[in-house]
């Protein structure tokens, strides 16, 4: 391999955005058939690199070269006919379309008339999806399909275009395990036929199954390029994030109390079935699972949003029926939802009215809502979580993620609720901000709270928690105690192994 | 004031201009008519504007509510007809308190239907409303036998009734009054009050207001209630100032309310939007019509002049928003 | 070859009778156009007759022809409520223009000039609304909701708020012309829906129109060129908008400023009936002609049974609403639907 050429260099790449260095000459190259890990944390310029190869950010400086010959991408057309496919996160497809359609999506083949050629599109995407073991035919509905089913849509169409760089932008987010296993087959398979792969993942674990080489980014700038190999987890960790991370559990154990939430025999429908379990005041307990596996769905019917098939929610030992958000609400449970932006906030609204919004009926001067009321909570939830922004008037759309997710905490601290339920808490926010909230969920338990926490990081799970719930397709497979936990026997209660309710 | 001295001092005077082009605009609209025409900035001709805007104002005050919510409606023109024709109609029939009693409860039904399937059900508020507008067309004609309606000559002038459209407080025409009064009371209602608040937010992120325990379903019912309370009052209005009716008399108001609610700066998208904008845009509106007329040109032009004008004030807002003025769209 | 396609006929006849009931369910309109049509033929003596079908078809050939150009656009995931105006435009603009002295020693081919002049405004306009579209980035509601105006006063001030009225007799008589054994209007409404039809089901233009309406980001990434594309349907629209003026104004031997007024809302009704939907992505012209065929049936069984024409509108709004509410519940989800 050292003496092929790469099929793709980066040379000093910069980019800068006002009062931002969002790469800072980084280089990255990439070789016929291999597939590239490219790692770091959120806001080390993963993306913004990739946006640079997909031709929808220009650099600054630095220059692109394909097959050793330097070339321009001012759109993600001319990257794409420079051989460089980008399969989104958020896939980017016509749902409404067939598949064939959309792996042919703008260039289509016509017949001599000028008329859409079927015959031919369908015979060329049939027999892709013959190469990708696919089990749905060219004219399937694309909306009909899993997500599993439309990255591959995806995929063939990276096929369609002779691609020989495909990035993969975090591809298994939403895959489950059995899904993942056909995706790196596909993967293989692209590697060789030739094709290489840039793969982005914060899966550690993902990333030295599939990968050859690893090249990590630390603030826009390169840190260094290794071998899988012949490197290890930690030494990957210590390049991203400067240091070792600490994974020792810092729990202070608060007081534990009485039984706040008590859950019997709650199931709803397909999403889950039969879960039990009970939260103390004072403690953390954490639902661990593979996306699916039905924890959300149990946060939501907690919270009002979703009603049960049966089963009964006990409030300090009264049964109670929770029929919405603001029942839920009444009888003080809080859900700090999973999407910040679509679920936690209004992000054209500004700081002050966010935090306010649940409790915006209790605030009032007369007929009007108070001001001053308002303004002192925000005040003291800004001091209490160390929300940075500029003002109050600020629109919660221009901050940071972490402190979006602040804001979205603190409009529920100032609930002053009884049951905090926290799901994803620290998705998409950076390192120093993720320890500041796994701080201060511990806090709120210190204090008094039942806090439940929903999370696919293990490493999250580990850190925060009382007790920890496995769950697997809508089942609990196990409770685990602080002292038990450990990484080896999660992964197995979350994957049904060794479990004989496992189905 | 504070915000804004900071605001000027940051050099932020750029987008100050663009997020209230509105206000500019309308200054830049007096000042040009007023030099242009002599009588444009008299106290009569200003009333005279005013007066003629106030039923496209009062209509305006709900719709505004509903497209900050996020929604749309086009039915208030064919409830304005509905509303009127059955208030002239019954004032002779029942007496004017009875009559404004009567259509006042059903306007607010139609308003229930249109908030019931839009809130509750769920249906897409254009639809609803278009059908709605064609509903409610249909339903005044078959109320009135596709007849004009007139109140009696003869109590034209002695019937209380006359005084909405006709009557005067302080030298003040009644119908402006009755416009700046209900402009402040729902003004007030929306910037100031958690219902307010609710609105705003339920047209800003639908989903994260029911996760924040706001009844999303009652808060748009609630928006149709308001909008069809407001043409209710239009109805009083117009019915008092002309003693009758025609069976198609709000026919295109839906539109015309609708242009000048975006004119003032309210975003169909939701989430934004203000009473005061949507009053600014109203009396824009008024004044392109009055000072092309005073400039001699034909009545129509104003039209003419309103499509610029709405589309230049949207654009600026959008380009003022995404920081370029072009879309990126190749 | 040849055997791939018997193997296809037979495969196709096998699902013929689920195919059947797919397709009622793609189209629910059609569902109603077959009940509607049963009930009038039923209940009247006048409505089951070939001159009355004729009939139906120029009646709403108008609404169709701008339906046509709706559900494109509206596929699109646009809109445009212009459409009234440009019908009043492109009729006073065709009628005025025939009468202008400087053609008028050209006999019956004064028409010409008129006709091609009112097109080119039809799809000029709708040229103007694709490019403001297209480069401000503002809402197409927003953009046609003030062209509506905008053209509406156009048209008064051209016409100084007068009627005209065609002079050349050889005009109004096309309106009731025919050919081939039907009305001309009524083979000028078929052959588009035809064309539209093809167009939008088989050409690499119909394919991207869905394409853009449904996803436009998608689109864009794939390459297509969004902005062009939506300027080029605006156009369509817009020269359906003042094909049906044209037409209109065959039929009256005049145009009227007020030509026109509220054709947006029936025009959208039309299409909506149809099953196109706002969000754009969907819809098709199968559905559209249902949708337009549904609303002249109506009125004309409604008219010959002598129901008021006010109970059309109460019907058509509740029917409207109806289709919407059935659409939504064929379309409900399983479990997986959160109480939002």
């Amino acid at each position: 391999m050292s003496e092929a050429q790469p099929v793709l260099r980066l040379e000093g790449i910069v980019k800068t955005f006002p009062g931002v260095r969002a790469l800072d000459g980084v280089d990255f190259s990439v070789f016929p058939g291999e597939v590239h890990a490219l790692m770091g944390e959120n806001g080390a310029g993963k993306s913004t690199l990739m946006k640079v190869l997909a031709g929808m950010y220009q650099p600054n400086e630095g220059r692109i070269m394909i097959d050793r010959k330097p070339v321009v991408m001012r759109n993600p057309i001319e990257a794409k006919q420079n051989g460089i496919i980008l399969i989104h996160q958020e896939l980017s497809l016509a749902e409404q379309m067939t598949v064939a359609e959309n792996v042919f999506l703008g260039e289509l083949p016509r017949t001599r008339w000028g008329f859409v050629d079927w015959k031919v599109l369908e015979e060329r995407v049939g027999s892709i999806l013959a190469k990708l073991n696919c089990d749905f035919g060219p004219r399937t509905n694309v909306g009909s399909l899993s997500i599993a089913k439309k990255q591959m849509v995806e995929i063939a169409r990276a096929l369609t275009h002779h691609a020989k760089v495909v990035v993969f932008d975090e591809p298994t987010a939403s895959l489950t395990d059995a899904e993942k296993v056909v995706l790196f087959d596909i993967i293989n398979d692209l590697k060789s036929d030739g094709v290489s792969i840039v793969y982005i993942s914060h899966r550690m674990e993902e990333i030295f199954t599939i990968s050859d080489r690893i090249t990590v980014l630390r603030d826009g700038s390169y840190r260094g390029t290794l071998v899988a190999a012949d490197t290890t987890e930690d030494e990957v960790t210590q390049l991203m994030i400067g240091r070792s991370l600490d994974y020792s559990r810092n729990i202070e154990q608060g007081e534990i109390g009485d039984i706040t939430l008590e859950v019997d025999g709650l199931s709803c429908g397909r999403l889950y079935s039969d879960v039990s379990f009970a939260v103390r005041a004072g403690e953390v307990v954490g639902f661990y699972g593979l996306v699916g596996a039905g924890r959300t769905e149990i946060a939501e019917t907690l919270f009002g949003l979703r009603e049960p098939t049966s089963g009964t929610i006990r409030l300090d030992g009264e049964a109670v029926s929770i029929g919405s958000p603001a029942d839920a609400i009444a009888n003080g449970i809080s859900l700090v939802p999973e999407s910040r932006k679509e679920q936690g906030l209004v992000l054209g609204m500004n700081c002050r009215d966010n935090i306010t919004l649940p409790q915006v009926d209790d605030m009032t001067a007369g007929p009007f809502v108070s001001n001053g009321a308002e303004i002192a909570i925000y005040d003291m939830y800004r001091d209490r979580l160390d929300i940075k922004a500029p003002s109050w008037r600020s629109e919660v759309g221009n901050l940071s993620g972490g402190n979006q997710q602040k804001i979205v905490i603190g409009k529920w601290l100032a609930m002053k609720p009884r049951v905090l339920i926290v799901d994803e808490p620290t998705r998409g926010i950076d390192v120093g901000s993720k320890a500041e909230i796994h701080n201060l969920i511990r806090e709120l338990a210190h204090s008094g709270y039942a806090v439940i926490v929903i999370s696919s990081e293990m490493p999250e799970i580990l850190r925060v928690s009382d007790r920890v719930i496995a769950m697997y397709q809508g089942r609990i497979m196990r409770e685990f105690t602080a002292d038990e936990v450990n990484e080896d026997n999660l992964v197995q209660a979350i994957s049904g192994v060794g479990n004989g309710k496992a189905a | 004031m504070a915000g804004f001295v900071e605001r000027m001092r940051n050099g932020d005077i750029k987008s100050l201009i663009a997020r209230n082009g509105i206000f500019v605009a309308f200054v830049a609209f007096m000042i040009a008519f007023g030099i242009g025409s002599d009588r444009f900035l008299t106290f009569d001709n200003l009333e005279s504007v005013v007066r003629s805007s106030a039923m496209i104002g009062i209509m305006a005050l709900g719709v505004t509510i509903v497209v900050i919510s996020g929604n749309l409606d086009l039915s208030v023109g064919s409830m304005l007809s509905f509303g009127t024709v059955m208030v002239v109609n019954l004032h002779d029939k029942i007496g004017p308190g009875p009559a404004i009693l009567v259509m006042m409860i059903c306007v607010l039904l139609l308003g229930a239907v249109n908030g019931f399937l839009i809130g509750f059900v769920r249906l897409n508020s254009l639809i609803v409303t278009l059908g709605m507008l064609s509903a409610i067309q249909g339903l005044t004609l078959i109320y009135s036998g596709g007849k004009n309606v007139d109140v009696n000559p003869s109590t034209q002038d002695t019937t209380w009734f006359r005084v909405f459209g006709r009557g005067e407080v302080a030298g003040i025409d009644m119908p402006i009054i009755i416009f700046f009064a209900l402009a402040s009371f729902v003004g007030f209602i929306i910037a100031f009050t958690p219902y307010g608040r609710r609105v705003y937010a339920v047209g800003g992120n639908p989903t994260a207001a029911v996760f924040s325990g706001i009844r999303r379903n009652r808060v748009v019912f609630s928006t149709y209630i308001v909008s069809a309370f407001c043409v209710g009052i239009a109805s009083i209005i117009l019915g008092s100032r002309v003693m009758g009716s025609q069976n198609n008399v709000g026919q295109g108001y839906e539109l015309l309310v609708l242009a000048s609610v975006i004119l003032g700066g309210t975003s169909l998208l939701g989430g934004s939007g203000s009473i005061l904008k949507t009053v600014i845009g109203v009396l824009i509106l008024g004044f392109i019509q009055n000072g092309l007329l005073l400039l001699g040109y034909p009545y129509f032009a104003q039209w003419i002049v309103t499509w610029i004008v709405i589309i230049l004030a949207v654009w600026l807002d959008v380009a003022a928003k995404r920081g370029r003025l072009l879309s990126p769209i190749a | 070859m040849a055997e791939t396609s018997v193997e296809s006929v037979s495969a196709q006849a096998n699902q013929g009778v689920k195919g059947n009931f797919r397709w009622v369910v793609r189209h629910p309109i059609w569902a109603f156009v077959v009940i509607i049509f049963l009930f009038f033929s039923l209940m009247t003596d006048t409505f089951f007759s070939l001159g009355n079908f004729e009939n139906i078809l120029v009646q709403t050939s108008t609404l169709g022809l701008i339906a046509l150009g709706m559900t494109i656009v509206m596929i699109n995931g646009n809109i445009d409520l212009s459409v009234g105006a440009v019908v009043a435009l492109a009729a006073s603009l065709t009628v005025d223009i025939m009468g202008w002295p400087m053609f008028e020693s050209w006999g019956n081919w004064q028409i010409l000039p008129a006709v091609a002049a009112g097109l080119a405004s039809g799809v000029l306009l709708g040229a103007l609304n694709g490019l403001i579209v297209w480069k401000t980035g503002v809402d197409a509601f927003i953009v046609t909701l003030g062209a509506m105006l905008g053209v509406r006063g156009l048209v008064f001030v051209y016409t100084g708020e007068q009627s005209f009225f065609a002079m050349n007799f050889a005009y109004s008589d096309f309106g009731a012309s025919r050919f081939l054994g039907l009305p001309t209007l009524a083979w000028i409404f078929l052959v588009f829906t035809l064309l539209i039809h093809i167009l939008l089901s088989r050409t690499v233009h119909g394919s991207n129109t869905y394409a853009v309406g449904d996803n436009r980001e998608a689109a864009v990434n794939a390459g297509i060129r969004v902005g062009p594309h939506m300027m080029v349907n605006f156009m369509i629209v817009g020269f359906f908008a003042a094909l049906a003026g044209i037409t209109l104004s065959t039929q009256m031997g005049a145009s009227t400023p007020n030509l026109g007024r509220d054709y947006e809302l029936w025009v959208i009704t039309a299409t909506v009936l149809g099953g196109t939907k706002l969000t754009g992505g969907a819809g098709n012209i199968i559905g559209t002609f249902g949708g337009v065929l549904a609303i002249g049936i109506l009125r004309n069984g409604m008219n010959l049974m002598q129901v008021p024409a006010f109970y059309v509108l109460v019907t058509l709004g509740v029917i409207l609403i109806a289709v919407l509410f059935l659409d939504k519940q064929l379309n409900r989800k399983g479990d997986g639907e959160l109480r939002i």
